[in-house]
């Protein structure tokens, strides 16, 4: 028995035990803090900096060039009472639906095929999934020239099947199904990724079993592949809603916004508020409004995807 | 031997004929695999064409596709109508300075964060990839403004942080997770401090996920529009703003803005290529994009 002197003190010889075993508990994790500190610092610099001071913007009226006035709560409460905003927020949801419900059928479509073995399947991959690598700007100023009503290659592909020209991005009621085409074309080869991820990721006794009782392709992708891949589709789900609705450069790009507001999302709506019409503060109202609305959605597909699992 | 041999040769034939029956599948098979493959295949090769076409070929109708001369003066014009070496050097130096920072800060902290199974710090991460890039640039652009940083390029490679920073860490973390931790503590126990056993054993082993982390980061920051649109001036735009400009400020050319939109995408597109493996690998690791 060893009479230490702060054996007697509660506080000292919970800290001791605390401390002494350097391998486990608080003192293992915190000595990793140098390491973290640098990242955190930049973080907090270019993301939550960010991020208080929009709140605080919200707050006021506020332009470049002069004095912010504080208003409070005024700007969230007039929110909707912008026609122009309420309509683009109807277009974003319009918009993102389709992004993301296209690109999920052709992407796993196209990763039940990629799945397969078979010849310069990786170089045919790399071809695949150039859309969402290539630079966006890039891709929407030839979109551009592909969509011209006179000299665009696409009316005259549509020509060659005894399709009438279309005007494309130039007519209210079809800009946006064009702007989706650009959309399903990036980002399919995204989903397809993500699913082919879990494809390979499956086992491979239930399809041995299946075959063996006699189930067809169909049947095995409908009550084994797809249950199995489900989750994988969910994640693709969440991450082509985020950037769904955060969709910007290649709207900018090829419509600004046009024809009069027939495609301008809310992403487009803050760009101009922000930058076109120098009103700060309420883009960075509708900038929260936006954030939340992100998470919201974030939220319901992980619930569902919950649901799901357990269903 | 002789056995074996006429053994092969049977097994052969049966390949053969296995394969004859099974023509009408794989007919259906590697039509399917064109259908899904050309949308990108032919919009990539029409942006070629384009590139490489006389403006006079660029607006006849019906479109050509192999122009009977091609021709490299698209090329030409994009270098003599703007800076476009200019432009070329600041998306170097924007991308690869934020790339360089990224990794200098961000692959220790994802270490870190993988260590100390500081989750939290990692849900932030993520919150920083579902944010919209414009809610970061309003504060941003006002705080450059105050600090005169506007039109330089350090207002961009700090903005672009935003973008490496959270793709590498997010990268790296999911490296750090799965390496096995026995050697580290082999060298903690002989001796080495927590930076001695990072530096010299867990990061020559995660060199793979640097790479990988590197060169996301890099296309993803090279990509980027929005942040050279709004804090970029004449001198210190990105080359994506700079093609945008093409378009709407001066006459429309097709043969050179398809020429230009062809130099800015190349490298990505090569490297796509390249080293898709690895690309493949990180992009699914955390599913992320700029």
């Amino acid at each position: 028995m060893d009479e230490s002197a702060n054996k007697g003190n509660p506080v000292i010889a919970t800290t001791a035990r605390i401390v002494r075993p350097a391998g486990s508990g608080y003192g293992r994790r915190y000595r990793y803090l140098p390491f973290i500190a640098p990242s955190l610092l930049v973080i907090v610099a270019v993301v939550a900096f960010p991020w208080a001071f929009t709140i605080y913007m919200s707050m006021h009226e506020w332009q470049i060039a002069a004095a912010p006035k504080y208003i409070g709560l005024a700007g969230y409460a007039g929110l909707f009472q912008s026609e122009r905003f309420v309509g683009a927020i109807g277009r974003t949801f319009y918009f993102t639906a389709l992004a993301v419900v296209l690109p999920l059928i052709f992407g796993t479509f196209a990763a039940v095929i990629f799945h397969n073995e078979f010849r310069y399947r990786s170089f045919l991959r790399g071809i695949f999934i150039m859309p969402m690598m290539a630079t966006p700007v890039a891709v929407a100023l030839v979109w551009t020239m592909m969509f011209h009503p006179q000299m665009g290659v696409l009316n005259y592909l549509l020509s060659l099947v005894g399709i009438p020209p279309q005007l494309w991005v130039y007519e209210q009621s079809t800009v946006i199904p064009s702007l989706i085409l650009v959309e399903v074309w990036q980002w399919t080869p995204l989903v397809m990724l993500i699913v082919i991820g879990g494809l390979a990721a499956m086992p491979t006794e239930p399809f041995e079993s299946a075959r063996i009782d006699g189930a067809n392709n169909w049947q095995m992708f409908r009550y084994i592949t797809f249950p199995l891949v489900l989750p994988f589709i969910m994640v693709a789900a969440v991450i082509r809603t985020i950037d769904g609705l955060k969709t910007f450069d290649s709207i900018f790009v090829i419509t600004g916004g046009g024809p009069g507001v027939a495609s301008e999302t809310i992403n487009i709506y803050l760009y101009l508020q922000a930058f076109a019409f120098n009103n700060l503060g309420h883009a960075s109202v509708v900038v929260v409004f936006f954030f939340v609305l992100i998470v919201l959605f974030c939220l319901l597909l992980l619930y569902l995807r919950q649901k799901m699992l357990w269903a | 031997m002789g056995l074996s041999a006429s053994g092969l040769s049977l097994q052969r034939t049966s390949d053969y004929s296995r394969r004859l029956r099974h023509l009408p599948g794989r007919l259906a098979f590697w039509f399917t695999i064109l259908i899904i493959v050309s949308p990108a295949a032919l919009f990539f090769i029409w942006m070629i064409s384009l590139s490489i076409k006389p403006d006079v070929d660029n607006i006849a109708y019906p479109p050509i596709l192999i122009p009977s001369q091609p021709t490299l003066d698209n090329f030409a014009k994009v270098f003599e109508a703007s800076p476009f070496d200019l432009y070329t050097i600041n998306s170097v130096i924007v991308s690869g300075s934020s790339t360089l920072i990224a990794l200098l800060v961000g692959v220790p902290a994802a270490y870190g964060i993988a260590k100390a199974k500081a989750h939290f710090l990692a849900v932030f991460v993520l919150i920083s990839r579902i944010t919209p890039g414009l809610s970061y640039l309003i504060p941003l652009y006002i705080l450059f403004r105050f600090l005169s940083l506007t039109n330089t390029l350090w207002a961009l490679i700090i903005t672009h942080l935003v973008i490496t920073l959270p793709l590498v860490i997010w990268v790296m973390i999911g490296f750090y997770e799965e390496l096995h931790p026995e050697l580290e503590e082999a060298a903690l126990t002989d001796g080495c401090n927590l930076w001695q056993a990072f530096l010299y054993v867990s990061l020559p082993l995660s060199r793979p996920g640097v790479v990988v982390g590197a060169i996301l980061a890099f296309i993803f920051s090279w990509n980027n529009f929005l942040f050279g649109a709004v804090l970029a001036g004449r001198e210190t735009r990105t080359l994506p703003v700079a093609i945008f400009n093409v378009l709407t400020f001066e006459q429309v050319v097709w043969g050179a803005l398809a020429a230009a939109a062809l130099l800015v995408t190349l490298p990505v597109l090569i490297l796509t290529v390249f080293v898709q493996r690895h690309i493949v690998a990180g992009l699914t690791a955390g599913g992320v994009r700029g």
